[in-house]
């Protein structure tokens, strides 16, 4: 008897815990939930680089050059290995994720700002503003990036300041479309013009009602940036022209590595990792948060 | 009693270019042309037309939305100015507009008492809780009710959502408030509702309205005055009752006998116009109606009737109704 009356409200319980669960699930995803674990880790891994590192980056220890990591046969005095100068891939990693954090987050938020005001200015002004705008957006977009970098790099010199800057150019033209396009249809019809006829400044229509409105589209073209920066960032600093040693970063890591992809394939395997685990992370991420923000999709 | 709002020979055209040629000709689009009204505080005028005859067009030029080509509207004595400047600013508190699309005209990403409070805070008046709590006030004399204040606009249903256009247009206790279709997007249950709360809100605010809209029945109850537009110019003007009992000019009857009716009598003869509206583009010479009326005759086709006294208290523009001949 006992156990026909426990057993329905076991069975409903656990109905519960199983509509809970979903329900959780449902508003993270697993992929999520991974996505954003992993940009926590490598962001206090950024942060605390320097307690992190179990050696400082740049030691050379020559009597252990090109130690295998310990699910190679190593040992866990350097758990990933070292490299062909004897330096400790696991510290180098740790002050890579944070050169290379540093530069991505400061040229993504340089270059989605640049390419919101200057699209608004395009939508606000119009005219000849808006053609000057379009010129300078059709001039960046015809030409490859990498060419513009290689040629700033060479008659500049490098440092980490210019080469943020730099960066910062990068993906700035998708952002000033989207934000004309969205700011002249919000102003052609709809809440933007409405806000604008009760006499509100355009400080207030851009910064309080069209920037929120236009936020989702652009958090995801901000989310396609970033991974190219990283992956820019590692394209040039494997051809040279990046971060210059002894200063280290992923894409770094990954050039120098190249040489000794058959001998030591650990000095690249980890940096590589790396990078794909984070552009993976922050685009999952990026692509939940627009939904997450948008009201009327809750 | 002295105009709340004047309005002296409108003109808004627009510079277009028609087929021909390689780039096109040039030419040009007579949004308005040459239009003329007054609205007295606290009194409605219905603006009426079929789409595209300059209706909204004239409710921009009346609001300083747009500059008018030629031309001049006078508000509460003083000069309404085109520009986006101070002074345009300062009218703002004096003349409101209300829009046909409600879900547009809000921000989707606001809860609406924050977007009825808006216009206190653009104009710095009052504490932010004075600025809520007048909101909320508003918001019940509207007719919603207090759970509604801090939803979104798409969780509220279109008679709500025009309620908050009202009431954020009303907030800053206008003079004059431009209708530009407000229940055209609406169902017509709901339409009913909100032309009885506009009525309500005119009694107890004593604010004066430009109601346009396509709809005659609805612009016959609401209106103190109708005046009927066609092609960018004012046909025929008088008191709704008048005007749509026995209706002057050609293009009103044609325009009552649409009217969809229950009572008709046995003799009722809807008269169906021929054609389409004409071209704004290339309006036609002398009476602008004349391709598509039974009873145009050669003056018709050369010079073009001016808005004329028709007796009654009604004016309209026909050679028929007042044959002196007027260039």
């Amino acid at each position: 008897m006992a156990s026909i009356e426990t057993t329905p409200l076991a069975a409903e319980a656990e109905k519960a815990e199983r509509g809970k669960l979903s329900r959780f699930l449902e508003a993270y995803p697993p992929l999520v939930i991974f996505g954003i674990t992993w940009i926590a880790a490598t962001l206090i891994v950024a942060i605390f680089a320097d307690l992190l590192a179990p050696y400082i980056y740049s030691a050379l220890d020559l009597k252990a050059r090109l130690a295998p990591p310990v699910f190679m046969g190593g040992t866990w005095a350097h758990p990933l290995g070292t490299d062909e100068l004897g330096r400790d891939v696991l510290s180098r990693l740790v002050i890579s994720i944070r050169i290379s954090l540093l530069i991505a987050f400061a040229s993504t938020i340089l270059s989605a700002t640049i390419g919101v005001l200057l699209g608004f200015l395009a939508a606000h002004f119009r005219g000849l503003v808006e053609q000057v705008v379009l010129t300078l957006i059709d001039f960046q977009a015809s030409m490859p990036f990498m060419i513009i970098a290689l040629a700033v790099l060479a008659f500049f010199g490098n440092t980490l300041t210019l080469f943020i800057c730099l960066m910062g150019f990068y993906g700035w033209e998708r952002a000033a479309r989207i934000a004309r396009g969205l700011t002249i249809a919000a102003n052609e019809q709809g809440y933007a013009a409405s806000v604008r006829d009760i006499g509100a400044s355009p400080l207030r229509v851009y910064g309080l009602h069209v920037l929120p409105n236009i936020a989702s589209t652009l958090i995801v073209s901000v989310t396609l940036t970033f991974p190219e920066v990283i992956l820019l960032e590692s394209g040039l600093s494997f051809l040279g022209l990046g971060v210059q040693p002894p200063l280290t970063s992923l894409g770094n890591m990954v050039g120098y590595g190249r040489e000794y992809l058959q001998s030591a394939p650990w000095i690249l395997l980890a940096p590589s990792a790396v990078i794909v685990l984070t552009t993976f992370s922050i685009s999952m991420v990026g692509d939940w948060l627009r939904d997450r923000l948008d009201p009327t999709l809750r | 009693m002295s105009a709340l709002l004047e309005v002296d020979s409108l003109v808004r055209h627009y510079p277009v270019r028609i087929p021909g040629g390689l780039f096109g000709q040039p030419a040009t689009l007579r949004a308005v042309d040459g239009v003329s009204f007054a609205v007295s505080p606290g009194k409605t005028l219905g603006l009426v037309g079929e789409s595209g005859c300059g209706k909204s067009t004239t409710a921009k030029l009346v609001l300083g939305l747009l500059p008018p080509t030629a031309g001049a509207v006078r508000f509460e004595g003083g000069h309404v100015p085109a520009r986006r400047n101070a002074e345009w600013r300062a009218l703002r508190q004096r003349m409101q507009m209300v829009y046909q699309d409600p879900l547009g005209a809000l921000d989707r990403r606001l809860p609406v008492v924050a977007q009825v409070m808006e216009p206190l805070t653009v104009f710095k008046i009052g504490t932010p809780a004075e600025r809520r709590e007048k909101a909320r006030d508003l918001m019940a004399a509207v007719g919603l009710t207090p759970h509604l204040f801090e939803r979104f606009p798409h969780e509220l249903s279109g008679g709500q959502r025009q309620r908050v256009v009202l009431a954020r247009a009303l907030i800053l206790e206008p003079s004059l408030l431009v209708c530009d279709e407000p229940i055209s997007a609406l169902d017509v249950s709901i339409q009913a509702q909100v032309i009885n709360l506009l009525l309500d809100l005119q009694d107890r605010f004593g604010v004066a309205f430009l109601f346009i809209s396509h709809d005659l029945k609805v612009v016959r109850q609401v209106s103190h005055e109708v005046a009927v537009m066609y092609l960018g110019r004012i046909v025929e003007q008088g008191e709704p009752e008048k005007l749509f009992h026995e209706p002057a000019h050609p293009y009103t009857k044609a325009l009552v006998s649409a009217i969809p009716s229950p009572w008709r009598q046995e003799g009722y003869e809807r008269i169906v116009l021929q054609g389409d509206p004409p071209n704004p583009v290339q309006v036609p010479s002398g009476c602008a109606f004349h391709p598509r009326c039974a009873y145009a005759t050669a003056a018709c086709r050369e010079v073009r009737p001016v808005l004329a006294d028709i007796g009654d208290g009604r004016k309209a523009a026909c050679h028929l109704l007042s044959p002196i001949a007027s260039a």
